[in-house]
């Protein structure tokens, strides 16, 4: 009975059930999002290639480990789906296992830069002044760095792995999250609630954590949607450039670089198409998602 | 003005100086530092300490950066001991080749994505227009080497009407010489660049339509074309102008990823090469050329930006 009732109080709260209750910003932004039908064929399109990246290897099984050289090459059958590559790994499979490694570097990539260039804009544009501008300063130098030649630069030296990758991508693409939340922070900073924090005697860190960050958390929210899709890029052009992962891990664009070899001996097409596919999809999908929550959060859209 | 210029070079010069300072370190991130870098696993610690001595690696890091700045300053951008060459005649002979492509590359995703962005705004939300979006949505999630791969795959290898490589050659008349070999290096550059241009000329006339002016122009009775083209196309151009002074970094990343993908002889493709050798004197050269042109470029912009719209000047 307990339990009938907390699920009737977080249907109040989700305003599933009409309450006087004022709803909140989330749920506002939900509703503006779920009218937006690319958003959520993106949204659905996610959670597909989650199941089939993460659920797919446990139904489809196969060897993604040893080299089997008697399925050279073979062509999709019904043993494999999308044939093999020219190490005789079931293609297939390697796209799930490829795209493990593809999802969990595109997602951490994303959390760690927006987590940190969320942080230094909001201190940034708090602090103002002197601070502010030595610490835009060093976010325009990291902006005009050609970050594809120095990610290629630092991927030789570093020879990464997947964790490795995750913080070459994301000491890139923090500069311009911190950008653009401090440019959200200036104006917040001037608000009443902001400007109460600092009269009753609250510090400054807590003004920042407390009363910043969440409202500026649409920007943030929408940023680490196409951080996803970005860092998912960018893993794929290191994979094809053979500076990815190492064998026997892959990634959609170290298959994509594998598949190049064969391009002018033949039809090998299922070792091409497919990476470069699931490539484009899933980073469509994340942008359809990044699109609408920027409508979402827009509050002129909102009903209230 | 003079306030501003004086503020606005003040801070690419700041900047400069952290740029350079951040590249130079990290040609000490090496594996075992520069010098081991460029001989390889084998070198004896006493050649390294003697190659160190000789390079002046053994030096605080601020006189190895004060001689360093020096050299750019005399434009000496050092020397590939491993292709034996400097690096300034390596770029002499290969930055000819990349600015065609470039050029070019630009010139054709400027003609379609400028006309086709405010095409969308003014006919938003028709048929035209999702399918024009869903073409720039593709244009941002394809990666740019797997289009390069799909361009030739069709119109190389099935169908043979374009060669699938670039010609090879240290001479930029020979690239030109063959304008067939440049049709899908330019196509892939320009579908890069389309989506970029025009879904940002689509948003900046959209946003331009609402301004106040429009509707004194559309009072005056002002026709259509004459507010749309006269007024709105205009007044969106100066925005373009900034963005493209922003690009260079994605103008830069497209040249190196086409470059790769064609076998295009130009500064990209040395880059991807050099990064493959390990010769740090050409990558450290290189990054330093890009950068500096990156803040050279972003400072010409925000001063063309405040010459045109005197508000920004504040």
């Amino acid at each position: 009975m307990a339990g009938l009732q907390a699920i009737e109080a977080t249907e109040a709260e989700l305003g599933l059930i009409p309450t006087a209750k004022p709803r909140g910003m989330l749920i506002r932004a939900w509703e503006v999002f779920a009218e937006n039908k690319l958003a959520l064929a993106g949204l659905a399109f996610v959670v597909f290639i989650f199941l089939f990246c993460f659920v797919g290897p446990h139904i489809y099984v196969t060897n993604q480990v040893s080299t089997d050289l008697s399925d050279y090459l073979c062509t999709p059958s019904g043993s494999h789906l999308l044939g093999c590559n020219e190490l005789g790994y079931d293609e297939l499979g390697r796209l799930m296992v490829g795209g493990q490694t593809s999802l969990e570097v595109g997602l951490a990539a994303a959390l760690v830069s927006v987590l940190f260039g969320t942080l230094y804009g909001a201190i940034s544009g708090f602090a103002g002044g002197f601070v502010d501008s030595l610490m835009m300063r060093i976010v325009d130098a990291g902006l005009s760095l050609p970050s594809l030649m120095v990610i290629i630069i630092m991927s030789v030296i570093f020879h990464p792995t997947p964790v490795v990758i995750i913080f070459i991508i994301a000491v890139f693409y923090w500069f311009g999250v911190a950008r653009l939340v401090r440019g959200e922070t200036l104006a917040l900073r001037e608000r009443e609630y902001v400007q109460a924090v600092k009269v009753i005697g609250g510090r400054p860190m807590r003004a920042v954590l407390k009363h910043i960050v969440p409202n500026a958390i649409g920007t943030i929210i929408v940023q680490a949607t196409f951080a996803v899709a970005d860092s998912i890029l960018t893993l794929a052009v290191l994979g094809f450039l053979t500076l990815g992962v190492a064998p026997p891990a892959t990634d959609w664009g170290s298959m994509l670089s594998g598949g190049l070899t064969y391009i002018q001996g033949g039809n090998y097409w299922w070792l091409i198409y497919p990476p470069g596919v699931v490539i484009i999809l899933t980073c469509i999908a994340f942008n359809f998602i990044g699109d609408a929550l920027r409508d979402a959060f827009e509050t002129r859209l909102q009903r209230r | 003005m003079v306030g501003f210029l004086i503020r606005r070079i003040g801070q690419a010069i700041l900047v400069l100086f952290i740029v350079t300072v951040a590249t130079l370190a990290m040609v000490h991130l090496f594996p075992g530092g520069p010098i081991r870098a460029l001989l390889g696993q084998r070198a004896t610690a006493l050649q390294i300490a003697f190659y160190n001595k000789q390079y002046g690696f053994d030096q605080p890091f601020y006189v190895q950066y004060l001689k360093w700045v020096n050299q750019l300053l005399h434009g000496n951008l050092g020397f590939s001991t491993k292709l034996n060459q400097s690096v300034a005649s390596l770029i002499g002979q290969d930055l000819p080749k990349t600015i065609v492509l470039v050029l070019l590359g630009t010139f054709f995703s400027l003609l379609f994505g400028i006309p086709l962005g405010v095409y969308q705004a003014v006919r938003r939300n028709s048929v035209a227009d999702y399918v024009l979006t869903g073409i720039s949505f593709l244009g941002y999630s394809t990666p740019v080497f797997f289009l390069g791969i799909v361009l030739v795959d069709w119109f190389a290898i099935d169908v043979h009407l374009f060669p699938p490589f670039a010609p090879q050659s240290t001479s930029v008349l020979t690239i030109l010489g063959d304008p067939r070999a440049l049709v899908l290096p330019v196509a892939t550059y320009a579908f890069l660049l389309y989506a970029l241009w025009s879904r940002f000329m689509r948003s900046s006339v959209l946003d331009n339509m609402v301004q106040d002016y429009v509707r004194t122009a559309r009072a005056k009775g002002a026709s259509e074309r004459r507010v749309i083209w006269g007024h709105v196309f205009r007044n969106s151009l100066v925005s373009i102008v900034t963005l493209l002074g922003l690009s260079f970094p994605t103008l830069v990343a497209g040249a190196i990823l086409i470059e790769v993908v064609f076998n295009y002889p130009g500064m990209g493709l040395a880059f991807y090469q050099a990064a493959l050798n390990v010769d740090y004197q050409t990558l450290l050269g290189f990054t330093v050329l890009v950068t500096v042109f990156t803040i050279i470029g972003n400072l010409l912009a925000d001063i063309g930006y405040a010459a045109l719209d005197p508000r920004v000047r504040y």
